[in-house]
């Protein structure tokens, strides 16, 4: 048995499940980590270190930034050459893309968001959560190489080898971009919801403090904002605290308070932390579908009722300005921080 | 400029989805457009009103699927397409993606086609890659901003680490995310003209495409483990009484 797993990252940094993949490869057989870009020595050497039994490298002009096309065709052409029986991915925006066209051009099918992968003979039968999680669905791939991209933090993460050595081979890229990368934004500093441990989200809720007073001058709308601001700062001072990522219902994001990158739900990101925290978020079945696969739910809300308490295992009934300073001071003193 | 939104049919994410059988079972909840194709339609009705030009709504699905084309048709798109065949059942994304790469050629190709970010019932987010590539022209996904120029569309990417500007020429395949802004209401005389708008139905051999053998296919079926939540309130007089009980219940789900 012979699996490739890309190792997806951004500027060198790695996405987590990468190597969650390479864990799941090495349960079947062989795995052949393969890392495109430029400058990605410090990244190859890493999947060494966390198991790889070779590292296949594609480090090109043309893979400088990531782009559909190329990293797709590359893929095609490492897998026509070596016949790989499996591709494994983390679950990203750029792996979906890459995967969907190598599949394109391979005629073979993407297993996606994967949570389990039985080996049956030559096939995979796949697990996933399909209907937004209200149902599950096994599935297998008929064409060769099977790809699946894996869903983040549930396959265990290798240990690490420090300066665990083995080959690396350099490859060549392939295909023509037909798009040109012209920058990133900084304004949005990275979020990586899929695979944090701990996640503290804040709702509407979150403006919801009158007895703030914004500066003077503000519009009605700007006082909002300013308030939810106030009320992220809390939500943030906890999720720091805890080591954790800071999410966010739509109302949240559509009232202008964080951007969107931090959306949970439906149209936002689908999570599994062990530890949610939902400050303010009143439980709408559309942001339930995001999070309600984490381990442990806690719910703070002011309105006894709202329905984010039926899937909690733990409930607050209460001001979320009075509750979260008070969860993050008495945090700190357990946790000796 | 001419547009194309991709368009399907789901059931409402309202709807209590069962497995019954071996088969997905939603009850008598109703079937919409997918949520998410709604920000295309919305993503192609913004260009249309900068550019000029039409809108035509496209679909791969059964005959009851052209309530979710009126639906693109009320909130302002010019045309609706249904393509609709039986062989059609078990269609998988890349089979999908053949099938709307031959009906885009039939309708005489598009300048842009834009398609949702993912289906909600059984989606991977795989069609609207599949689809540029089957076609051969650049994808631009996961847009939350769109802006042509000429010949060209740039597009602000929506990613895990930030907004990343991307720029290609026409004709290109665009997937949307919600940042696009919040989909227009059919207004009442969209209502009327898709009430009233005959949407032609094309076979597989009207498109010239024959049915794609599945290669991705479903094996088993099953409702997700009960999930059991007992809930714990956790009361106190004082905030720092209850933050006191919670952060020690927290502590002890050793989830930290
Ligand atoms: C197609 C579609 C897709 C959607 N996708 C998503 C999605 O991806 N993610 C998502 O989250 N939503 C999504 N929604 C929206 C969803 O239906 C809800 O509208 C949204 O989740 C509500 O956000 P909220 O809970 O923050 O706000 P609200 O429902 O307004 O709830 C605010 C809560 O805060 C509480 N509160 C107020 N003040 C305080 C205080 N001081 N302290 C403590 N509690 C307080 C209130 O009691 C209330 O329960 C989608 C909707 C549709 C139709
Ligand atoms: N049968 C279909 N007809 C038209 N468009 C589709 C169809 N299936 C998928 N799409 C489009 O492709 C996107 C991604 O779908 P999926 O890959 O199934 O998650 C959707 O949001 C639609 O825009």
């Amino acid at each position: 048995m012979k699996t490739f797993v890309y190792i997806d990252h951004f500027k060198g940094e790695v996405q987590p499940a990468s190597w969650e993949a390479l864990g799941l490869a090495k349960s079947f057989g062989a795995a052949i980590a393969l890392v495109f870009g430029t400058g990605v020595d410090a990244v190859a050497k890493a999947a060494l270190e966390y198991g790889a039994d070779e590292v296949l490298v594609a480090d090109d002009a043309s893979l400088a930034d990531y782009r559909a096309e190329t990293y797709a065709s590359t893929l095609t052409s490492l897998a026509s050459s070596q016949s790989p029986n499996l591709i494994l991915f983390p679950t990203t925006a750029r792996t979906r893309e890459m995967a969907a066209m190598s599949a394109v051009d391979l005629n073979t099918g993407v297993l996606t968001d994967v949570s389990a992968l039985e080996v049956n003979g030559e096939s995979f039968i796949s697990t996933r959560p399909i209907y937004e999680g209200k149902l599950i669905e096994k599935t297998v791939c008929s064409g060769k190489p099977v790809m699946a991209t894996i869903r983040g933090r549930a396959f265990p993460k290798p240990n690490r080898e420090e300066g665990k050595s083995g080959t690396i081979t350099k490859v060549a890229a392939a295909g023509e971009a037909k798009s040109t990368v012209e920058g990133y934004s900084a304004s949005e500093s990275a979020v990586n919801l899929g695979d944090a441990g701990v996640i503290v989200s804040g709702g509407r809720g979150v403006s919801n403090n009158p007895s703030l007073t914004p500066p003077a001058g503000m519009d009605e709308k700007q006082a909002e904002i300013w308030r939810a601001q106030q009320g992220f700062a809390l939500v943030t001072e906890l999720a720091q605290l805890l080591g954790g990522a800071v999410g966010a219902s739509r109302a949240a994001v559509d009232g202008g308070y964080i951007t969107y990158a931090h959306q949970v739900g439906q149209t936002g990101k689908v999570v599994a932390p062990d530890l949610y925290i939902a400050c303010g978020i009143s439980g709408a079945i559309q942001h339930l579908v995001g999070m309600r696969n984490a381990k442990v739910i806690v719910a703070i809300n002011k309105d006894a009722d709202a329905p984010i308490f039926k899937q909690a295992r733990y409930g607050v009934v209460g001001d979320l300005f009075q509750i979260l300073p008070a969860l993050t001071e008495a945090m700190k003193k357990k946790l000796g921080k | 400029m001419k547009i194309i939104a991709c368009i399907k049919q789901v059931p409402d994410s309202e709807a209590k989805v069962k497995a019954e059988g071996g088969q997905v079972s939603w009850g008598d909840a109703p079937l919409v457009i997918n949520p998410f194709d709604e920000y295309a339609v919305e993503g192609a009705l913004q260009q249309k009103e900068i550019s000029g030009g039409t809108v035509t709504a496209l679909c791969v699905g059964p005959e009851s699927a052209k309530e979710a084309l009126k639906h693109a048709l009320a909130m302002g798109a010019d045309e609706a397409v249904l393509v609709s065949d039986a062989t059609l059942n078990d269609l998988d994304t890349v089979g999908a993606a053949k099938v709307l790469a031959a009906a885009i050629q039939k309708i005489g190709g598009a300048d842009m086609v834009v398609f949702g970010r993912q289906t909600l019932d059984n989606g991977a987010g795989l069609t609207p890659a599949q689809t540029a590539r089957v076609l051969g022209w650049p994808m631009l996904g996961l847009a939350g901003q769109i802006k042509v120029d000429g010949g060209s569309v740039q597009v602000e990417r929506v990613l895990e680490e930030g907004r990343q500007s991307m720029k290609a020429n026409l004709p290109a395949v665009l997937s949307v995310v919600q940042s696009i802004g919040e989909p227009r209401y059919p207004s009442f005389m969209g209502i009327r003209k898709a009430s009233k708008a005959t949407i032609p139905v094309w076979s597989l051999s009207d498109i010239g495409a024959s049915a794609p053998a599945p290669i991705v296919t479903r094996t088993e079926l099953m409702n997700p483990p009960a999930q059991e939540t007992a809930t714990e309130m956790i009361t106190g007089e004082t905030p720092a009484e209850i933050a006191e009980k919670l952060a020690d219940k927290i502590i002890a789900e050793k989830v930290l």
